[in-house]
C-alpha cells in the first residue's frame, strides 16, 4: 500500500495553511509528523482522510485518487485514530470497536457473528479483550487509546492516521502505545502520526516529516532530520543530542540546554 | 463469543414489551366509567374472535369509541416522540436534546394557532400544523447548511432562532385573537391533549409517524457511529451529510405529526430516551426499540391519570411536564454515577 501526497495545498479564507505538500510513503513505515502548534498537522491529516475536501492537489492511495472514492471506500483504505477523548455516550469497549465494522458492510446491514469475531481478534491482539464489557468512559487514557486503535484495525484498512496518540498519556502509557505502533508497522501497516515529542520520533520513527510555515521543511530518516539545528528551527529551543548507554544498547536523547 | 450486555439488553426489551401489552389492555379498563377486567377481557376476546355481542351498548361505546382512540394515540405519540428524541440526541451528541430542538413543535404550534384564528375546521388545523412544523425545520436546516465549520452547532442555533420566531408569531396571534372563544381554543390546543383525538385523524397521522419510526429503526446501528462525532463517523465510512438529512427528516415527520394531532406534549422525548439509556445502555440497536416501548407505555399511563385524577380532565401536556421535570432533576443529580 502506497500513500502519495502531491502538491497538496489548503487555505482557509485568505490564510494559506498548507502550501504544496509533497511526500510519498510505503507500507511498513512509521512516519512521524512534527511541527509547532498551528503548523497544519491536523489540517494535513484531515485532507488526507477526506474530511476536508476543498484542497488542491492530490492524495493517492496505490495510485488511486482519493477524491474519486466514496466515503465508505475511503474508510476501507485509511482509518483515523483520534486522540483519546471523553465520550458523550458511554459505549462499551466492545460496542466501540464494533463500530469499525461499518466499513466492511453495506448500507442496511448490522454486524453479525463474523464481524464480532473480527472485533474479538483485534481486542485480543492488542491485549485488551478483558476490557470488552467495560464502559469506554471508565477506562484510563492509555486503554482508551488502545480501544480506538482496535476500532481502526477492525476497519481493515492498511493506512492508519493517528492524531497525537501520546498526548494526555502518562509516561509509561506513552511508551506502551509507541511500542504497539511500532509492532503494527512491522506487520505492514503504514502509520502516519503527529507528535509534540521529538524524542519519540528519535526512538520509533522510520521517517520524520517536519512542517514549518505551511511547508515541508524536511522529510527523511530520524538520523537525517533530527539534529539540534532542526529542533531549534521548529521549536526555538536550544538542545543537544546525547547518546546514552543503557543495558539494551545505545539510546539517543535530546537534552535541553537550560539552567 | 457471547456478549452479556447485549443479551441483557435484548431480554429487558422483551420484558418491557410484555409490560407494554399489559398496560395497553389495562388502559381500556381505567377511567371515569370503570370497566371490570373480566368484562373487558371478554369483550376484547369476543371482538378478536368475532363472537356475538352480549354486552351492553354503553360498554361498547366507552371501550371502542372513547378509550380506544386515545389509547392508540398515547402509544403512537409516546413511541414516536421518544424515538425522535433518541435520534436527535445521537445526531447532536447531546443527551439534553429533545424532539423540538429544530423548531418542529414551535412551527406546528404556530400553524395550529393561525388556523384556529382563521376559524378553520379541525382537520385543517392538524394539516396546517404538520405543514408548518415541516417548514420550520426545513428553514432551520437550510440556514444551517450555510454554516461551514460546525454543521451540528449550526443546526441547533438555527433551530433556536426559528423556534423563537414561530413562538413570537403564536404569541401575536393569541394577542389579537377573540378572547371569548378563539383564545381559549388556542390555549387549550397548545397545552397538549389526546382526549379529543378522532380515529380517522389518528390513522392519517400514523402514516408519517410510523414511517419515520421505521426509517430510524432501520438505521439504528448507524446511529451509534453518528453519535461519536462527525469526523470519526466519516472516517468509518458514514456519509454524515446524507445521514443527517435522513435522520432529521424522519424525526421531523414524527414530531410534526405528533404535535399536529396532540398539541405540545413536552418532556417525553427527552426523559424517556434517558430512562432507556439507563436501562439498556447507549447501543441504539437496543436503546431505540426500548425508547419506543417505554415511551408508548409512559404516555398511556400518564393518560390514564389524566382522565382519572380530577373531575375535570387534565390536559396530558401539563401532566407530562409535571412528572417529567422532577424525573429530570433526579437524572441530573444521579448523572455521573452510572449514566
Amino acid at each position: 500500500m502506497k500513500l502519495d501526497v502531491k502538491n497538496l495545498s489548503f487555505s482557509f479564507k485568505s490564510n494559506i495553511i498548507l502550501n504544496k505538500i509533497n511526500f510519498s510513503s510505503d507500507s511498513g513505515e512509521c512516519i512521524f509528523l512534527l511541527g509547532e502548534n498551528g503548523a497544519g498537522k491536523t489540517t494535513l491529516f484531515r485532507c488526507i482522510l477526506g474530511l476536508l475536501r476543498e484542497y488542491t492537489g492530490d492524495v493517492l492511495v496505490d495510485g488511486i485518487n482519493c477524491k474519486r472514492l466514496s466515503v465508505k471506500e475511503m474508510a476501507r483504505k485509511i482509518s483515523y485514530i483520534p486522540q483519546a477523548h471523553s465520550p458523550t455516550f458511554n459505549y462499551s469497549v466492545f460496542q466501540t470497536a464494533l463500530m469499525g465494522t461499518n466499513a466492511l458492510m453495506n448500507m442496511f446491514s448490522a454486524p453479525g457473528e463474523k464481524e464480532r469475531q473480527i472485533v474479538f481478534e483485534k481486542l485480543e491482539m492488542l491485549g485488551i479483550s478483558h476490557l470488552a464489557e467495560r464502559g469506554y468512559a471508565e477506562l484510563s487514557g492509555g486503554e482508551r487509546q488502545l480501544v480506538l486503535v482496535a476500532r481502526a484495525l477492525v476497519q481493515n484498512s492498511r493506512i492508519l492516521i493517528m492524531d497525537e496518540p501520546t498526548a494526555n498519556l502518562d509516561y509509561g502509557n506513552q511508551f506502551r502505545i509507541m511500542e504497539q505502533v511500532k509492532k503494527l508497522a512491522h506487520q505492514g501497516y503504514l502509520i502516519l502520526l503527529s507528535t509534540h515529542n521529538p524524542e519519540h520520533a528519535l526512538l520509533f520513527a522510520d521517517k520524520v516529516l517536519i512542517l514549518k510555515d505551511s511547508k515541508i521543511m524536511m522529510y527523511g530518516t530520524p538520523a537525517e532530520t533530527l539534529n539540534p539545528q532542526t529542533i531549534e528551527n521548529i521549536y526555538g529551543i536550544d538542545v543537544e543530542v546525547q547518546i546514552v548507554h543503557t543495558n539494551k544498547g545505545n539510546v539517543p536523547v535530546f537534552v535541553p540546554c537550560v539552567g | 463469543m457471547i456478549n452479556t450486555a447485549e443479551k441483557r439488553g435484548r431480554w429487558l426489551v422483551l420484558v418491557a414489551a410484555v409490560m407494554l401489552v399489559v398496560v395497553f389492555v389495562l388502559s381500556f379498563a381505567l377511567g371515569k366509567y370503570p370497566v371490570p377486567p373480566d368484562t373487558l377481557l371478554h369483550v376484547l376476546w369476543s371482538k378478536l374472535t368475532n363472537a356475538a355481542k352480549d354486552w351492553p351498548d354503553d360498554i361498547e361505546l366507552v371501550i371502542f369509541k372513547i378509550r380506544m382512540p386515545r389509547i392508540f394515540a398515547g402509544a403512537l405519540i409516546g413511541a414516536g416522540l421518544s424515538a425522535a428524541g433518541a435520534a436527535y440526541q445521537g445526531l447532536f451528541r447531546n443527551p439534553m436534546v429533545s424532539p423540538d430542538v429544530l423548531g418542529a413543535s414551535a412551527g406546528a404550534g404556530f400553524g395550529a394557532a393561525f388556523s384556529l384564528y382563521l376559524g378553520l375546521n379541525f382537520a385543517f388545523v392538524s394539516v396546517n400544523a404538520f405543514i408548518c412544523g415541516i417548514i420550520a425545520v426545513g428553514t432551520a436546516y437550510l440556514i444551517s447548511t450555510k454554516v461551514k465549520q460546525n454543521p451540528t452547532l449550526g443546526m441547533v442555533l438555527a433551530g433556536i432562532m426559528i423556534s423563537s420566531l414561530f413562538t413570537s408569531g403564536t404569541s401575536y396571534i393569541k394577542l389579537i385573537a377573540d378572547p371569548d372563544n378563539t383564545l381559549p381554543l388556542i390555549t387549550y390546543w397548545l397545552m397538549g391533549s389526546i382526549s379529543s383525538i378522532r380515529i380517522n385523524e389518528l390513522v392519517y397521522a400514523s402514516i408519517p409517524i410510523l414511517s419515520g419510526m421505521f426509517i430510524l429503526f432501520l438505521l439504528r446501528w448507524k446511529m451509534n457511529l453518528v453519535a461519536v462525532g462527525e469526523d470519526e463517523a466519516r472516517s468509518m465510512g458514514i456519509n454524515t451529510k446524507i445521514m443527517r438529512i435522513i435522520i432529521v427528516s424522519a424525526a421531523t415527520m414524527i414530531t410534526a405529526a405528533c404535535v399536529s394531532i396532540s398539541g405540545m406534549i413536552g418532556w417525553v422525548g427527552l426523559v424517556i430516551p434517558h430512562f432507556s439509556r439507563m436501562a439498556v445502555g447507549h447501543d441504539y440497536r437496543v436503546m431505540l426499540p426500548m425508547s419506543m416501548i417505554m415511551g408508548a407505555g409512559f404516555l398511556m399511563i400518564v393518560d390514564n391519570f389524566a382522565r382519572m385524577l380530577a373531575t375535570l380532565e387534565i390536559p396530558i401536556g401539563i401532566l407530562t411536564s409535571f412528572v417529567g421535570a422532577p424525573f429530570f432533576l433526579y437524572l441530573i443529580l444521579k448523572r455521573g454515577n452510572n449514566v
